[in-house]
């Protein structure tokens, strides 16, 4: 899978749609393949997508997202996941054992301002359900979270990760990326860590940015 | 409009800047200038500066405004109080609000809001000096915003403004030439298929002229299209 850096625009045709599949970020349209964002197009097998350069993160099920507690109501939370909309964990998903809710204060779990990892379970869009119910949801104490845009946060994984497991053992720190673009930091050397990912969010697409990567975390 | 003097706006063939009939100033576009905001880009037309700054998608409020399968379309066209020569008179006129509507309609075609139900995408138009064609210019910018803001689109929007001064058809007016034209056309299009999603008028022409102004404004905004690839590109150094 050879990755090519080529920026295109909304409204570029990117190929003929007979020889080729529209993927991710593109649309049909009189026979032809047309990019939907600015961003850079890629070329998998007979596949033509466009990764955006920027822009809003969209829950998909599935993805493993950090969440911010905004608010607590009566059978779960309101979380905010870095999206247009607001997601709900509910109790039965975020907790294994019997609550008894007269006695019990549910804030005991979670509380306005904990950071969750979880899941996305169901995105009838503008109602978006979380669940914990993963053996990899847990809540995220004593670290700091950065931002990055959405779309870039498979290049901040790297290929089988490569990319995230060098920035965690150069700067010995344990890192949380979710799929919604809030990476949560933690461990020895922060303020590393958050300038290279910092870093890799502004030059994302640059040839050669593993090797800058490298000899930023070596200095 | 009635002319004052008898000044003549063609002399030899040359406009009053000394361009041709169908030359276009000189155009500069910038994206991503309001790092606050998802998306932005500024625009100029010679003397023509508008900055447009788009946010969202992010939910829409009032909740009754919010429609549940697509997401909608907030603009705002304004003239900064120093943008003309005597001071324009802050907040919104009856001008302000028709261009914020037309400039809606331009742009609405170009976009696929039913990715984003529940929302809202804003866009706010500021006209920082104005000499002509100041609706044109707002739609180039608030293109390219929408663009940077990552926002999915069918094509880019392209506007262009046209129109007729002493018996000839010319492209671009500037201030002067909106003021003492006998008629002019901004006119907005999406390039690739040369669809027209923006379409005025303001004077008399007869029908075989708009004709002419019309394919001229698809020609020229061929320009400004490269001009906004260009512009886009640039933001990631290329």
């Amino acid at each position: 899978m050879e990755e090519t850096r080529e920026i295109v625009i909304p409204g570029e045709i990117l190929g003929d749609a007979k020889e080729n599949k529209s993927s991710h970020g593109t649309y049909v349209e009189d026979g032809e393949i047309i990019s939907k964002f600015l961003g850079i197009s890629k070329k998998k097998g007979d596949y033509l997508s466009v990764i955006p350069l920027s822009g809003v993160y969209v829950p998909r099920r599935e993805d493993r997202v950090i969440g911010f507690i905004t608010s607590v109501e009566k059978v779960g939370w309101v979380v905010d996941i870095n999206s247009p909309w607001e997601a709900f964990l509910s109790l039965s998903e975020a907790v294994d054992e019997f609550v008894d809710l007269k006695k019990v204060n549910i804030t005991r779990y979670f509380d306005v301002g904990d950071v969750i990892y979880a899941q996305v379970v169901d995105t009838r869009r503008g109602d978006i359900q979380l669940s914990m119910n993963t053996p990899i949801a847990r809540k995220l104490r004593n670290g700091v979270t950065v931002k990055i845009t959405p779309s870039k946060v498979p290049r901040l994984i790297g290929k089988e990760g490569s990319m995230i497991n060098s920035i965690k053992e150069k700067t010995n720190t344990i890192i949380r990326v979710g799929q919604n673009g809030v990476v949560w930091i933690s461990g020895e050397k922060i303020e590393k860590a958050i300038k290279a990912v910092k870093m890799i969010d502004e030059k994302s697409h640059i040839f050669g940015l593993t090797d800058e990567i490298s000899k930023l975390l070596s200095d | 409009m009635v002319m004052k003097t008898k000044e003549k706006l063609i002399v030899k063939g040359k406009r009053l800047d000394g361009r041709k009939p169908d030359e276009l100033r000189e155009i500069e576009m910038k994206v991503g200038v309001i790092p606050n905001a998802n998306g932005s880009a500024q625009v100029r037309f010679g003397n023509t500066v508008a900055i447009a700054g788009v946010y969202g998608p992010r939910i829409a409020h009032p909740r009754h405004l919010q429609k549940h399968d697509r997401a909608i379309l907030k603009c705002r066209y304004n003239m900064a109080p120093f943008s003309v020569e005597d001071r324009a008179r802050p907040g919104p006129s009856r001008r302000s609000k028709e261009i914020t509507k037309v400039t809606r309609l331009a742009l609405e075609p170009a976009l696929f809001l039913k990715d984003y139900p529940k929302t809202a995408i804003e866009i706010y138009i500021e006209i920082l000096q104005a000499d002509g064609s100041t609706r044109v210019t707002g739609i180039n910018a608030a293109s390219l915003a929408l663009a940077d803001a990552g926002v999915p689109m069918k094509d880019l929007v392209v506007a262009l403004s046209g129109g007729k001064i002493d018996d000839t058809l010319i492209l671009d007016l500037c201030g002067k030439e909106d003021n003492y034209s006998e008629a002019d056309i901004p006119c907005a299009l999406m390039p690739r298929r040369k669809e027209i999603t923006l379409l005025q008028m303001d004077g008399r022409l007869m029908p075989e002229e708009v004709k002419t102004i019309i394919k001229n404004v698809l020609k020229a905004g061929e320009e400004v299209y490269k001009k906004q690839k260009e512009a886009l590109k640039e933001k990631y150094g290329k």
